[in-house]
């Protein structure tokens, strides 16, 4: 075991912090100690190719970093790194295929989920053309989930602007028999029994750009948020709209309080509070910026009742920028920290939970996701 | 019949180390040859074909100096001592 405590060494101390961001063109890892008040940058990891999902995952004594990655021209697949991104050890095969008979090809993955720690090589993953794969071996091998793949309403579902992804997954923390993704466009679907069948759940989230503007599903939900604490309880920014529900996803109901826009993408939970969430608004549809070109994260603290701007330390003028859907994250410490990048490429933290903010980084390529954890869990 | 299946730098990591497959079981179509060639080095077809078999959207196949793209796809027909060069689009990155 090393003895250094060094991102460049391939090695981090319990306690570190730890961002991975993925952009379109390379993945970054940036290390802190816990503290978080200086950052350590490496990468680009696979230059040129885009990353649109990362993991961390820790389970069963792994120290694993997941990326996944596209290339332009050779496709899709996940790489495992055990050392922080030092070194990654690229499959031979491409792992994340669809069956031939599907009639589907994979674009490209968007959301890597590390499964519960009571089963410790299960993981699933979010990909376009919109499906759930399953690995049962901590990412080596994935199956798609058939329930999904075969799913009726499959043939109705439209690709919004990034593509029709899969790009949300909150297994129910005390089930596992359920489950609920989210995609882009169809909307919030769930289970009850494993994947076998997935119904949409949609009743009261508004389709602006259909004629009938509450469809049982055709939804272009943007991103779904729950907290382990309230898993019944679920937050939802959609394509126009901000929604909680407190049913596990049967009703969903409009929590748009004294917001600037509710357009945007991302959608983040606070890692100790399950009232307290945070969005970045984008002023519409047809300008997909910071409001008013202020850049302000907001956060609810009495679960949508109201929501607050946070302003201290981020850029309120002439700031056009955009934080898309998987751009936000927190990490685990008692002081909670926030993350966000945009797509002009800098990485905005708190570590006070939104109340101060500071730029981490800037001029990387745009951002596509941010993701953080402690090294070691809560310290 | 031998045909040569010319890989792009960015593939060789996927075929030992080489650079210029060589064929000499019959392959009357491109389809054919890169068939071939998946049976023996997989992860490169991967890289080539989508699940469905089909060319990736961003890699061209030459036959000769024509890309397959305007002749008659994977169904090209190849004489004996055809070289296929497979290269990524100019598109990327």
């Amino acid at each position: 075991m090393p003895s250094t405590s060094s991102i460049n060494d391939g090695n981090l101390a319990p306690g570190s912090t730890l961002i991975l961001v993925g952009t379109t063109k390379g993945a970054f890892v940036l290390a802190s100690d816990a503290s978080r008040q200086a950052w350590t940058l490496t990468g680009p990891h696979f230059p040129g190719e885009s990353v649109y999902a990362l993991a961390y995952d820790e389970r069963n004594g792994r120290r694993r970093t997941l990326a996944a990655t596209r290339s332009f021209h050779w496709g899709s697949t996940v790489r495992p790194s055990d050392d922080f991104g030092k070194s990654w050890t690229g499959p031979e095969r491409q792992t994340v295929r669809f069956p031939e008979a599907s009639g589907l090809s994979l674009v490209q993955v968007w959301q890597i989920l590390p499964g519960p720690a009571d089963d410790p090589d299960l993981m699933w993953a979010g990909v376009e053309p919109a499906c759930l794969f399953e690995s049962r071996d901590a990412g080596e091998s994935w199956t798609p989930v058939d329930g999904l793949l075969n799913h009726e309403h499959r043939p109705k579902w439209q690709p919004g602007g990034g593509g029709l992804c899969l790009h949300t997954i909150v297994p129910h923390p005390h089930d596992k028999q359920r489950m609920l993704i989210a995609m882009s466009t169809g909307g919030v679907y769930r289970t009850e029994d494993g994947g076998k069948s997935w119904r949409a759940r949609n009743h009261g989230v508004r389709a602006e750009f259909l004629p009938d503007k509450y469809p049982e599903f055709g939804q272009c939900v943007h991103k779904v948020a729950s907290h382990p604490a309230k898993p019944e309880r679920l937050f939802l920014q959609n394509h126009w709209g901000l929604y909680r529900s407190d049913d596990w996803a049967d009703t969903w109901h409009d929590v748009a309080n004294g917001v600037p826009s509710d357009f945007g993408f991302c959608m983040q939970m606070h890692p100790h509070d399950p009232d307290t969430v945070y969005i970045v608004p984008m002023q519409s549809d047809q300008f997909r910026c910071a409001p008013d070109a202020k850049l302000r994260v907001y956060r609810t603290r009495d679960a949508g009742a109201s929501w607050e701007p946070l302003t201290n330390g981020l850029p309120q003028e002439q700031a056009y920028e955009t934080v898309v859907r998987d751009a936000l994250t927190a990490d685990s410490h008692k002081s909670a920290g926030i993350y966000f990048g945009t797509r002009t490429g800098k990485i905005f933290g708190s570590r006070d939970a939104g109340d101060h903010w500071m730029e981490i980084a800037d001029s990387l390529p745009p951002v596509c996701c941010v993701k953080a954890a402690v090294v070691g869990g809560n310290h | 019949m031998a045909i040569s299946i010319v890989l792009p730098r960015a593939l060789h990591q996927y075929a030992r180390g080489t650079n210029v497959v060589s064929l000499d079981e019959p392959c009357p179509t491109v389809a054919d040859a890169l068939a071939s060639l998946a049976a023996r080095l997989p992860a490169v077809t991967d890289r080539v074909l989508t699940e469905q078999g089909e060319l990736r959207p961003h890699v061209n196949v030459f036959v000769g100096t024509e890309s397959v793209r305007f002749l008659d796809g994977l169904e090209t027909e190849l004489a004996d001592g055809s070289t296929l060069t497979i290269v990524p689009a100019v598109s990327g990155g």
